[in-house]
């Protein structure tokens, strides 16, 4: 309620302003019904949407509904307690990723990889990395620059989770998790809530903030929506929405300020890069390497705020937020000196893909 | 037919809710048989089991048993120790291509070898292990 009533209140709107909610709502989250009744919303348009296409699904379906007319003000959030429901229910309680409880039998996309001991999508994620190692030579040194980089930017983030630098040592020497993943290749389960307000082009005046520009977006799927039997397992679906995304713009990989990317696994923020066009196919391991180019001052500055790794799991929710942060030019010791114009917004790995564009008006 | 038992606990293992169209798939390995369903009509290969083709939306699809012959095409080492009930050492967790059509591929584990000697490109062949009433199809070195 709290973040859903700042949002609004940051845009310069009242509760009455707003016309329409939509969420992400997954086992452990909040839904738009309670949020509604809670803070005496009167709303023409309000979704409660799952994870397809991607994990910020809902903020797709909220600028569809101002674009369709239905709605001029919509809040847009998630909350969720899975950090909370992950320490309850204790070691294989719980489905690692989500707050839903371990099921006794499984049937659905689960039942192809529960019976094999992979319940995470993080062994799903370290296998096509491994694939990636194999045929192009990556190594977990180029793979370590992500963490080591962000760790770096989570230290000059007061809502960070971990703020201490972390060393190529430390990364080398971490407990392994799922090869070629260790403890720093995965993020960590927090309660958070996220909430932002989207409004239509035409009502944009008189508001609090510098209204941003969502310039382009994408959700396509060009293969079989499934974990193993995708086309390309290095690329996941990732590769379609990072080629389709330059189809609705005249902006290039080139004019990218700054970028936020999915990072719930180390590996899904180079599969982004490669998809996104910023690199090759391929070509992410040398892309990263020495780390100079991600960081915070270089060509491409990736996850300004910690991403997932160092500032927790937000479902994909942290990436727009923290691009519209660095366009106001209010990221503080954090703020990318490029003075940022684009940004790209990046959510989801493995069958679930989505991409924004994001730009100063 | 011999099926594979490993040496203490395994991985965490959940198995699946058996239905009309996946118990051949989840039980063939008690005949020691591989089964993939495949479309008489035009002979693509169906996985996960479906009841029309993928391919040409025929409804004539049946179980056909396969080689067992496949090829690793992905894997990780798994180190968590994801239940307090399941092995804590490591095991692999493999993406193997059917040599029948490699775009068919199973989620599986590759045993009897040692987890360092496990390669992209590797030839395995399928062995089962009994999980409550299905047996899993895993995969070991080919010999
Ligand atoms: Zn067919």
């Amino acid at each position: 309620m709290e973040g859903v009533l700042n949002a609004i209140a940051d845009a310069g709107l009242t509760r009455d302003d707003i016309d329409g909610i939509a969420a992400f709502q997954i086992e452990g989250s909040a839904g738009v019904m309670e949020v509604i009744d809670e803070i005496g919303l009167n709303v023409r348009w309000f979704a409660n949407v799952g994870i397809g296409p991607s994990q910020i699904s809902a903020i797709f379906e909220a600028m569809m509904a101002i674009e369709t007319g239905r709605a001029r003000h919509v809040v847009v959030f998630h909350s969720s307690c899975e950090g909370t429901v992950r320490t309850t229910l204790g070691k294989g309680g719980s489905m690692p990723g989500s707050a839903t409880a371990m099921p006794q039998r499984v049937s659905g996309p689960t039942e192809w990889w529960m019976p094999f001991g992979a319940p995470s999508a993080g062994n799903h994620i370290a296998m096509y990395a491994q694939r990636h190692f194999h045929l192009y030579g990556t190594t977990r040194e180029q793979m370590a620059q992500i963490p080591i980089v962000q760790r770096r930017n989570a230290g000059l983030y007061e809502k960070s989770i971990y703020s201490t630098p972390l060393t190529m040592d430390d990364y080398l020497n971490a407990r392994m998790i799922t090869e070629p993943f260790c403890l720093f290749d995965c993020d960590i389960p927090i309660d958070f809530s996220c909430a932002l307000v989207l409004s239509a082009d035409d009502s944009t005046s008189g508001l609090r903030r510098r209204p941003l520009n969502i310039e382009a977006t994408s959700t396509v799927l060009a293969s079989r929506p499934s974990w193993d039997q995708f086309d390309d397992l290095t690329t996941m679906m990732l590769r379609d929405v990072g080629a389709d995304l330059w189809k609705h713009t005249d902006l290039t990989p080139a004019d990218v300020d700054v970028a936020q990317l999915y990072d719930g696994f180390t590996y899904i923020a180079m599969a982004w890069m490669e998809a996104l066009g910023f690199c090759g196919k391929g070509e992410s391991g040398p892309f990263i390497e020495g780390g100079q180019r991600i960081s915070l001052d270089g060509e491409l500055p990736i996850n300004t705020n910690g991403g997932q790794l160092s500032s927790g799991r937000m479902h994909g929710w942290g990436y727009l937020p923290e691009a519209c942060v660095q366009l106001w030019g209010d990221g503080g010791a954090r703020q990318v000196p490029n003075d940022p114009e684009v940004a790209v917004v990046a959510s989801g790995g493995g069958i679930f893909a989505g991409a924004m564009l994001v730009t100063r008006s | 037919m011999t099926m594979y038992r490993p040496d203490g606990p395994g991985p965490m293992r959940v198995p699946p809710e058996l239905t009309s169209l996946n118990r051949e798939f989840w039980t063939g390995g008690f005949d020691g048989e591989l089964r993939i369903r495949r479309c008489n009509a035009c002979g693509k290969w169906q996985q996960p089991a479906a009841a029309r083709c993928r391919g040409c939306l025929s409804t004539d699809v049946t179980a056909r048993v396969v080689s067992g012959n496949a090829t690793v095409a992905a894997f990780t080492i798994n180190h968590q120790h994801w239940s307090p009930t399941a092995t804590t050492e490591p095991y692999v967790i493999a993406i193997v291509e059917l040599a029948e059509d490699p775009d068919v591929r199973l989620t599986t584990n590759i045993v009897n070898c040692p987890p360092t000697d496990v390669r992209i490109g590797m030839p395995v062949s399928v062995v089962f292990e009994a999980l409550a009433d299905v047996a899993l199809p895993l995969f070991e070195p080919a010999r």
